[in-house]
């Protein structure tokens, strides 16, 4: 259960935002999601894993959310209801639905849609207005992947996008995927347009050289500030290590916790994690690191209404797909941060106003794709959503669509948090496919895999997620399946994880010696060579006409 | 600081993951090297990738504290990997006119598994050092 000082916390931080409101179930003016009580010299803006959506969605948060030991019952491994406990938040609010799946597509239609790169535009410009020359804004990255406009134009469309508010530094996941030669023509034009892309934990496989800046002292309200830069870790082992074959990465605490000092010897007086860790990993490792004054958590998708706290390094997260804008203003005196103050800004589209430049700018982009992106390819009676520690409607559509197209008994779709939601009763356009299958090796393979295998394989991704140690966790969900029923228990030991393995074709347990055929996309070892993910999706959406979803309950959490 | 003389109860003392003691023959070269002396804990730095990138290729680097003197000196490092088909990676040995008892290497493993680092010191004395590695099929969450 959260302390008291947590709940006072999380209230403070929402009373701040504005969107407390005491317990008001209308809807939030844009001057209300701007209200802030400004303090000392220093504006911190973070948003992170937009992944490329620049236009307003529907972000369905997970509604099971599960982390083990101890660390299982405090942020980020809450959901719902727990969550709103833990952070103070009254149900049925405007900000109970941002962070919440609970009864989301009511609350999807009281509330409207949330981001849109324009409405994020507006906050920035009033933010940077009022606080002219203190503001940072910072881009914790998978921003560049997502959607096909990333896909069809490799990054550009969305570096052009995001170049419009500026960004004054970023880091990397995603991003690499599309492979080192495109990436760093693409850093080198984002630093172009004055966004610093900065990586500490990249270094060439050979020398061990840094491939990336790991930090710049930004100076800010006459405050030395140091960002650093942490890309994703795991980059070379959750993706495709063919893409960026010259390039080694890693956590590395040590070669972190030098830079800080570095940075502190160099003048900082506050220094900053643009992390892409994930909130799990960032929490261990401000326990392992002092003197991070705020990490900037990205990847793992989660929202802090209350920064978290390890000793004296505050921990704030901001969601994906431009949902929230998280607003931290630093008072800084004697060489370090002396107090704080946290807004995690819901950014309702329908409340605030388009920046009408960039509104015109993404339209445009957008413009030669809109006959592609505008078909419509089936209409879904339920809701499809796809975060959740076990499963979500579009994989279970997309394994669905892998078994039906490939004639496989079995099917796999990785565990991607990225990807909007649809409410029920909305058109599925091919643009909605996209956003749940457009990456670099998007192609579907389709192989025989013994029950033993298919069992050391799940048991490998139950073990990337449920390790006790966080420096241990890749941080995803499961690897969602289908054609296949299976209990697991995250508490268990590695190995020991997964029971009951069932073909639900025939109703049958797994055999560990006979051979099944399986298919699957986002293959991270060599490229497969089937067609690319969206084709049978698009064409099982085709044939089914109408979408209708019912729970899985094949797959069990103990 | 905990002393033990008994290398099966040095083990239950180690920042091991509990359920996952070491195998009987990974064990059994742990005792073989360390024999009847006394093992500490600390001292010994193992720096691994907690997720290996490249199983085929893991870096490796090992340092242990030692003013590295003739009346004190660190005189072998051994690495043992408790699930490879071999557990006795490799040795390294050392002489005061090394100056620093460090070495790194790149080793091979098969399978996610504890590394364990122990270090012999001319005083009799032994450290041990122990540190999980994930070798994984890869994928992605986030």
């Amino acid at each position: 259960m959260p302390s008291r000082r947590d709940l006072l916390a999380g209230a403070a931080a929402l009373a701040a935002s504005g969107a407390l409101r005491a317990a008001s179930q209308e809807r939030l003016s844009e001057a209300e999601l701007l209200r802030f009580a400004p303090l000392g010299q220093v504006t911190l803006l973070h948003l992170s894993d937009l992944h490329g959506q620049l236009a307003p969605m529907h972000l369905r948060e997970a509604a099971v959310n599960r982390g083990v030991g101890p660390a299982g019952a405090q942020p980020p491994f809450l959901a719902g209801e727990s969550f709103r406990a833990w952070f103070g938040i009254p149900a049925e609010t405007p900000f109970a639905h941002a962070v919440s799946a609970e009864d989301f597509d009511r609350l999807a239609r009281r509330y409207g849609r949330m981001g849109g790169l324009d409405r994020i535009a507006t906050l920035v410009a009033a933010i940077r207005a009022e606080r002219h020359g203190r503001t940072l804004l910072l881009d914790g990255g998978d921003t560049w992947q997502g959607g096909w406009l990333a896909l069809a134009s490799g990054g550009e469309a969305i570096l052009a996008a995001m170049a419009l508010i500026a960004p004054d530094a970023m880091t990397g996941h995603w991003e690499f995927t599309y492979g080192a030669d495109r990436m760093r023509a693409l850093v080198a034009e984002a630093e172009r347009r004055g966004t610093r892309f900065l990586a500490g934990n990249v270094q060439e496989r050979e020398w061990n050289d840094d491939v990336f800046p790991a930090l710049h002292l930004f100076e800010r309200g006459g405050v030395g500030v140091a960002v650093i830069g942490q890309a994703y870790p795991y980059t070379p082992i959750a993706n495709p290590a063919r893409l960026i074959p010259d390039w080694t990465m890693g956590v590395q605490a040590d070669r972190l916790a030098a830079r800080v000092a570095a940075a502190r010897a160099a003048g900082a007086e506050a220094v900053v994690l643009l992390s892409h860790n994930g909130v799990a990993l960032d929490r261990a490792l401000a326990e392992r690191v002092d003197g991070i004054d705020v990490i900037l958590s990205g990847h793992t998708h989660d929202c802090t209404p209350a920064p978290l706290r390890v000793g004296r390094t505050l921990i704030a997260a901001s969601g994906a797909h431009g949902k929230f804008l998280t607003r931290i203003d630093l008072a800084v005196a004697g060489g370090r941060v002396v107090e704080h103050r946290h807004a995690l800004i819901p950014v309702f589209a329908e409340a605030i106003r388009p920046d009408p430049v960039v509104a015109a700018a993404v339209a445009a982009a957008r413009a030669p794709h809109a006959a592609l992106l505008d078909t419509v390819v089936a209409v879904t009676e339920s809701t499809l959503w796809r975060r959740g520690t076990l499963n979500g409607t579009w994989d279970d559509l997309i394994c669905a669509a892998l078994m039906a197209e490939t004639g496989a008994e079995i099917a796999f779709s990785p565990g991607f948090r990225w990807g909007t939601a649809l409410p029920a009763g909305s058109p599925v356009t091919m643009e909605a496919v996209f956003e749940q299958t457009a990456i670099t090796y998007p192609n579907v393979w389709r192989r025989a895999m013994t029950g033993a295998a298919i069992k050391e394989m799940l048991e490998d991704v139950a073990d990337n997620l449920f390790h006790a140690d966080p420096f241990y966790q890749q941080g995803g969900d499961m690897v969602r399946a289908g054609g296949l029923g299976f209990l697991l228990d995250p508490e268990a030991p590695r190995g020991r994880r997964i029971d009951g393995l069932t073909l639900l074709a025939s109703g049958a347990p797994l055999e560990a010696g006979r051979g099944y055929a399986v298919a699957g996309w986002a293959s991270v070892g060599e490229a497969a060579a089937g067609p690319p993910a969206w084709e049978p999706l698009a064409a099982h959406l085709r044939r089914l006409g109408t979408v209708r979803i019912a729970a899985n309950t094949a797959i069990r959490l103990r | 600081m905990i002393a033990l003389t008994a290398a099966t109860a040095m083990l239950s003392v180690l920042p091991a993951r509990a359920e996952e003691a070491l195998r009987p023959r990974t064990r059994a070269a742990v005792q073989g090297i360390v024999g009847d002396r006394t093992v500490r804990e600390g001292g010994i730095t193992l720096r691994l990738p907690a997720i290996a990138e490249n199983g085929n290729s893991v870096p490796l680097a090992i340092s242990v504290d030692s003013p590295m003197t003739e009346s004190d000196h660190v005189t072998a490092v051994h690495v043992l990997a408790d699930a490879n088909p071999l557990a006795e990676v490799a040795t390294f040995r050392f002489t005061p006119a090394c100056g620093r008892a460090e070495a790194s290497t790149r080793i091979r493993l098969g399978e996610t598994q504890d590394l364990v680092a122990i270090a012999e010191l001319s005083d009799g004395s032994v450290r041990l050092a122990r540190q999980e590695v994930k070798v994984t099929i890869g994928g992605c969450g986030g």
